[in-house]
């Protein structure tokens, strides 16, 4: 059958900013989806509230918008758009749950808007977790015994019948919000309250446990045709009780027999069948008893999911690029495998690699320096609390998961100082857990043991144990032949690991391994096990024979991406790494992708003309340079991690394209850029660097309280604070400083009062230099730059200072010899200019600014790498100041960690962000506020906490709000880290917790109320942006 | 590693080597070289008789991980020569296993070799279609950490080279029944009588769950014979070999054609073809997997299906039959049914075991078959065509 000729316009929904739960993930699905349908000739809307993403750019979707995901804005663009057709299984939870209230309000069918993909029944049904059981029993599958409930009383009545633990799980909530296991009935008390607050009808599910079970997932496809395909099955290393998304998983699974894995696949095709998913991918999830082999059915996601991208990238068949083809009615048999090009999608791939994920978590961020409810625990439950996951490839289990382990950029052996005791006690599920069972298998713990301790399949602790003896083993017996060489690599072994082991240097390992001709050889993930010839170009290392990945001729590029996602590294640099990709391709370059995150639009093999899908380590990617011989590698697009081997690979000869290494490393050293600003004539505020906290103390008079103190080499903000008095300084250094391992210096700035912070992004090619953007912090200085909301141009910035800003700025670069992006901070003090830090990379702004200005920055900063020059590139304004404003707000997943109160600091802790653009400011904090789920009420009751409120208090109160010291209240304004602002957290609604917020808020609110909804798209915007 | 692993080798006849660590029954072992891309079932694989005289290499690389127990048996030993995988698995975890895949390989002396680059391997064939080939293990020539010398490689490459090859023999002998016998069924419905050339249980199963009686014959059992047997329905078994050597089963099934519902699997489907005056060819590299795509042509669904065979027919060739399934990778045959009999044949396995279970309904068809021969023309019509056909 040919595709639906009745649909011409079809919208796409987004899952919004980056969140727990919901990641980068999705703007791989709908960037596939985007491009799918436009390549079939459909035309295609988009809308998200999230600008960090690759499918919110202008040239993607026909139209795009960045607008708040809610009912009105939507309806809106359906009103001003009219769609044929909305297809809600692309954007998470969030877009599916928006699809619904759509459908139930009887938008859809008020504008004429066809669900496709999923319609509303099926969805329904695969979510609702009575509907769903209910369908399991139709077609006679287990599922574990459950009951949904309404209340407290109803919970505690079901848990008595079938015995704690119980598992709680609220409806309709993302990535399991609310969830947890209750061991006993006060726990259940509390796990099901929140549970029942958050999910949006009010009712959960208490179950039966299956706690210690082994969890299972099948990537399931069916189209039109009722074709139903197996994409993988998933294999979760930490047993159930811990949900996928902070599991380590395998694909494929490896510990299923064949008739247990085809029963597996009966019940998933029966299961998709009944709930009646039309066409796409679903998520099944399996548990099956360790002692009797007895599986039940956990839960299906009717829509393209984590797990799907997982997927995709494991198998390299693109699940949600097929779904949204399938939901225009093509066939499975219709469309071709991308990759064999000869062969139908439909089929079940199958691999010959195995692929493992791991989680990366961010507990650190999450630990608060004090004024807390209780100890923030890191024990992983159904709650997802992982910010991000590193995937690796590789012939065994042992190697994949040795590579992942690096990939998390952490020391395998972290945990090797630790006590035994102390790592017997690290065996319930934590993210420490794979360290300290292999550092107590490498102590000779029995496998029985650690089985009994944690579940984990003794078949993935017998693998862990063979490359522990391996490296025992190793000791004594170094690599004499080529044999020995690739046995020990094809374990996952590091040249720095080998070389620990038989006590030489890294460098000394990789030179002895080169000169017998070991070196990596490159594979190719094909779908079929090399059964047919694939044109793929998706690749990953491993120590055999046979290298199938052959350079071409033609000059390359290798552009290093970012890394697992981590709160201060996220989907932003992505975007920054895809667009170079992007520009460099079209300027005639073969474009080579290192990237080592499964998540994302970097690592879909369309994407790069070459995807190695590898570590980012030192030793990996010079393999890959060696291999490809490159005109050079681009390091300065994906944050810190490929920034991390800058020096590295200067050092072993490779180019670095762009800004030069010299200047980022005299931007980042304290002593080198104080001297270049004082040459410049670019005003700091007065610091010192103490040794000691001795010396700090002694130091301290000279700069003047207040003071911002934080160690020398600390990224990401982490243990920063704002000190006003000696005695706060000394609090500082036993509690903050005193338990840090390694004993940094430290850094002591003058805190500048009253100041506000400004943002640049600009871009250099080494003689002219374009000041893309300037945003001004609504937050003051003290709170994280990362954290902060911004406005796009300044608003409460005279223009003397904005003067001062360029001007700095330019000669900044200029001194540094940036060649791409720069990113400086500024504090501005009334007219005075005071620059504080600067950054010679990609920032985590530049998709903001790109989209704020419409110009591609990073796209353009790829080409002046490779030697263009702004003039070239066509860049005519050097000021670009749009004729609207853009704000940008921040999401952090405070509900994800219970207990926490909410809080800014210096201490980044946001996940994701949201933009609105408006003509006038305010509207666009407002869109913007929105956008980041913080629904700022137009009226009601205020409820304020801490002292010195009264200005506050009496603007809102003129502005026709109520004040309350109840719990009625509409809006929560609360200065000091209250317990109040938890509850607020838990309840939904919106809380602010500095005085700027509370300003901005009220201006916000008051435009508001005079204003209608206006929804516009970025290309209409754009239309009246000056043209860089 | 605890220790030194013994190292082996794989030696092709056209003298590729590959180095690798010997696994399972400990020596030598000669074989048609052929790579299976299921990523479970390597039990139900071994113990296939159509594996008969072929060494196979599993491309998943982790093989072992769940054992080896009673159930799982396609029959009642391993039929393949070799076997090769990535990495054997030391455990076996699952609560269905009771042994390791090692301990299995030792007890029944099926050879194996491990660590080699498996994925090189199969390229080699996929390019250059199936070769012959030796695995040796070290400790046949001295220490287990024996280095082999040009000398021993190349004294392996020609025993490969000297080994019979499959095509152009008729292997049914060594895979068949000696004696008809019946298989163990509570229930006692119509009588199906198979012929078997080196069935597998999983399909024996599926008659039996079906309320078939099941009388299993050898493949040279003559048509008078099974007709003597009084069958209600007819299945042809899979099996290994080259389709146009058993002379004597053309001779037979064509005889039966048409007295009775007939069902033809994997060999039973290329046999019934050449009894018909088709042709069969020897593939590249043949099918062998669980995860290709065949079209249904009546009904336009697509079935995922296990497969397993390196000769086919010839789609052009076809004779009073019919195409009714095709592959969608490479247009291959897969299914016929005959013009006017209630016959019908697949190339790939409905039974599974292992693969996906998308193609059991021919199972249910093949009861329908042959409810609606019997419940509409009765005996004296079968006994009608008997005569026609002087038996």
């Amino acid at each position: 059958m040919p595709p639906r000729r009745d649909l011409k316009k079809i919208l796409i929904i987004g899952s919004g900013p980056i969140t727990i739960g919901q990641a980068a993930e999705f703007d791989y699905s709908g960037t596939q989806a985007v491009k799918a349908l436009r390549g079939a000739g459909y035309r295609v809307v988009l809308v998200n509230s999230n600008p960090a993403t690759i499918m919110t750019d202008p040239e993607l979707a026909e139209r795009t918008y960045i607008e708040p995901l809610d009912l009105e804005h939507l309806e809106g663009i359906l009103a001003r758009e009219a769609p044929d057709a909305l297809l809600p299984t692309l954007g998470g939870q969030t877009g599916l749950n928006l699809a619904m209230a759509l459908h139930e309000e009887g938008i859809l069918q008020k504008y004429g808007v066809e669900l496709i993909g999923a319609k509303a029944e099926a969805i329904r049904k695969g979510e609702d977790r009575e509907a769903f059981q209910e369908a399991m029993q139709r077609i006679g599958l287990e599922v574990p015994r459950g009951q949904l409930v309404g209340s407290v009383e109803e919970g505690l009545h079901f848990a008595r019948e079938v015995g704690f633990p119980v598992v709680v799980r609220p409806s309709f909530t993302l990535g399991g919000t609310g969830g947890g296991i209750a061991h006993d009935e006060a726990e259940l008390v509390e796990v099901l309250s929140r549970g029942l607050t958050l999910s949006p009808v009010h009712t959960a599910l208490v179950e039966e446990s299956v706690l210690g079970w082994k969890e299972f997932e099948l990537e399931v496809m069916r189209d039109h045709a009722d074709t139903v395909v197996i994409i993988t099955s998933i294999e979760n290393v930490d047993p159930m009780g811990v949900h996928t998304g902070d599991s380590i998983t395998v694909a494929p699974a490896q510990t299923l027999s064949d008739v247990e894995y085809q029963r597996m696949r009966d019940a998933a095709k029966a299961i998709i069948r009944e709930i009646g998913v039309e066409t796409g991918g679903s998520n099944i999830q399996f548990a099956v008893d360790p002692k009797t082999g007895r599986q039940v059915v956990i839960e299906m996601n009717p829509r393209v999911s984590r797990s799907s991208a997982l997927a995709s990238k494991a198998t390299g068949f693109p699940i949600a690029k097929i779904a949204a083809l399938l939901a225009v009615g093509y066939r499975l048999d219709e469309l071709p495998n991308d990759i064999t090009r000869k062969t139908p999608a439909s089929f079940e791939p199958t691999i010959d690699y195995v692929v493992v994920k791991i989680p990366r978590f961010a507990f650190e961020k999450f630990r608060p320096l004090r004024n807390t409810l209780g100890e923030l625990k890191d024990e992983l439950t159904t709650q997802m609390k992982s910010v991000g996951e590193v995937m690796a490839i590789g012939r065994t289990f042992k190697e994949a998961l040795m590579k992942a382990l690096r990939g998390l950029e952490r020391d395998v052996r972290a945990l090797a100082g630790v006590r035994t005791e102390e790592l017997e006690k690290k065996l319930y599920p934590n993210p420490d857990r794979v360290y300290a069972v292999m550092e107590l298998l490498r102590r000779g713990m029995p496998v029985e043991e650690l089985y009994q301790a944690t579940r984990i399949d003794p078949w993935f602790l017998h693998q862990m144990k063979e490359v522990v003896e391996a490296e025992e083993w190793l000791k004594t017996h170094p690599p004499k032949d080529r044999e020995d060489w690739r046995f020990y690599k094809g374990l996952g072994l590091t040249d720095r690991r080998i070389g620990e082991l038989v006590g030489k240097g890294e460098k000394e390992v990789r030179a002895e391994r080169k000169a017998l001709g070991v070196v990596p050889v490159y594979k190719t993930v094909d779908t079929c096990a090399a059964e047919f010839e694939a044109y793929t170009p998706y690749h990953y290392s491993t120590y055999e024979l046979e290298d199938e990945v052959w350079p071409s001729q033609k000059p390359k590029v290798v552009i290093l991406g970012s890394g697992p996602i981590r709160i201060g590294q996220g989907v932003e640099f992505d975007y920054a790494t895809v667009h170079a990709v992007w520009a460099l391709k079209e300027a005639g370059y073969e474009t080579i992708m290192v990237n080592s995150n499964p998540e994302t639009v970097s690592t879909d093999y369309d994407t790069a003309d070459r995807l190695y899908f590898e570590p980012l380590t030192l030793e990996d990617v010079l393999n890959i340079v060696e291999h490809e011989k490159p005109i050079g590698v681009i390091a300065t697009l994906g944050g810190q991690t490929p920034l991390k081997l800058a020096k590295g690979l200067e050092e072993a000869g490779v180019r670095l394209l762009g800004t030069p290494f010299s200047a980022i490393h005299q931007a980042e050293d304290r002593e080198a850029f104080h001297a270049l600003c004082q040459r410049l004539g670019i005003p700091q505020p007065e610091g010192r660097v103490a040794q000691s906290p001795e010396e700090a103390l002694r130091l301290a008079p000279e700069v003047g309280f207040p003071l911002l103190v934080r160690p020398s080499y600390v990224l990401g903000g982490r243990a920063m604070q704002v000190v006003r008095d000696e005695g706060e300084l000394k609090r500082y250094l036993e509690e903050v400083y005193a338990p840090l391992e390694e004993r940094p210096s430290i850094l002591l700035d003058r805190f500048l009062e009253g100041a506000v912070e400004l943002d640049v992004d600009a871009l250099s090619d080494g003689q002219e230099v374009m000041v893309a953007g300037i945003m001004e912090h609504v937050e003051r200085a003290g709170v994280h730059s990362g954290d902060s909301a911004t406005l796009l141009p300044p608003v409460h910035v005279p223009e003397e200072a904005l003067k001062k800003v360029r001007d700095y700025t330019r000669r900044l670069a200029l001194a540094l010899g940036v060649r791409g992006l720069l990113n400086v901070q500024y504090a501005v003090v009334g007219e005075e200019v005071y620059v504080l830090e600067a950054n010679p990379r990609a920032s985590r702004t530049v998709p903001f600014v790109s989209k704020a200005i419409g110009v591609p920055l990073a796209k353009l900063a790829a080409l002046i790498a490779v030697g263009k020059t702004l003039k070239e590139l066509g860049v005519r304004d050097l000021d670009p100041v749009p004729p609207y404003y853009a704000a940008k707000e921040v999401v952090i997943p405070w509900i994800k960690f219970p207990g926490v109160i909410p809080e800014l600091g210096p201490e980044m802790r946001s996940t994701g962000e949201s933009m609105g653009i408006d003509q006038d400011p305010y509207l666009a904090y407002y869109k913007a506020e929105l956008g980041a789920g913080q629904r700022l009420p137009l009226s009601g009751r205020v409820r304020f906490i801490g002292e010195g409120l009264e200005d506050l208090k009496a603007l809102y109160q003129e502005a026709g709000f109520a004040l309350t010291e109840g719990e009625d209240y509409d809006l929560l304004i609360s200065l000091v880290p209250d317990p109040e602002l938890r509850r607020a957290v838990e309840r939904g609604l919106p809380f602010i917790t500095t005085r700027e917020g509370a300003w901005w808020s009220l201006k916000a609110i008051l435009r508001a109320r005079e204003s209608g909804l206006r929804v516009q798209s970025l290309q209409d915007w754009h239309q009246k942006a000056p043209r860089g | 590693m605890a220790g030194v692993k013994e190292r082996a080798v794989l030696v092709l006849e056209d003298g590729t080597v590959y180095h690798g660590y010997a696994f399972g029954a400990r020596g030598k072992t000669v074989g048609e070289v052929v790579f299976n891309t299921a990523q479970t079932g390597y039990q139900e694989i071994m113990t296939d008789p159509s594996y008969h005289g072929q060494i196979v290499v599993m491309t998943y690389p982790h093989q072992g991980n769940y054992g080896v127990n009673v159930y799982d048996m396609q029959s009642n030993r391993p039929w393949v020569r070799g076997f090769v995988a990535k990495e054997f698995s030391r455990v076996a975890s699952n609560p269905r296993a009771q042994q390791t895949i090692g301990e299995f390989m030792e007890f029944y002396g099926v050879v194996g070799i491990e660590g080699i680059d498996t994925r090189a391997l199969v390229r080699k064939i996929r390019e250059g279609g199936v070769l012959k080939g030796t695995i040796a293990h070290a400790s046949l020539f001295g220490a287990p950490d024996h280095a082999f010398t040009q000398e021993e490689l190349e004294a392996l490459r020609r025993e490969a080279q000297a080994w019979t090859d499959i095509d152009g023999r008729d292997m049914t002998p060594e895979v068949s029944t000696p004696l008809p016998y019946a298989w163990p069924t509570l229930k006692s419905g119509r009588r199906i009588v198979v012929m078997d050339f080196g069935i597998k249980h999983a399909i024996v199963e599926n008659l039996a769950a079906l309320g078939f009686e099941v009388i299993v014959v050898p493949g040279k059992t003559p048509a008078h014979q099974i007709m003597a047997l009084e069958p209600h329905g007819l299945l042809i078994s899979n099996g290994p070999g080259d389709p146009t050597m058993p002379r004597y089963a053309h001779e037979t099934i064509w005889k039966l054609m048409g007295l009775l519902p007939t069902f033809g699997i994997c060999l039973g489907h290329q046999l019934l073809a050449l009894a018909a005056g088709g042709r069969t060819f020897k593939m590249k590299f043949g099918h062998r997997g669980a995860n290709h795509p065949v079209k249904n042509l009546q009904t336009g669904k697509i079935e995922i299906t296990s497969q397993n065979h390196g000769y086919a027919v010839d789609i052009d060739s076809l004779k009073d039959f019919r195409p009714t399934h095709v592959n969608l990778n490479d247009g291959t045959l897969e299914g016929m049914a005959h013009a006017r009999y209630p016959v019908f044949s697949v190339q790939y396995h409905p039974e599974a075991a292992p693969g996906p279970h998308d193609a059991l309904y021919l199972f249910r068809r093949f009861l329908e078959e042959v409810e609606a021969f019997h419940g509409a023309t009765g005996l004296p019509v079968e006994k009608q065509r008997a005569d026609q056909h002087g038996i």
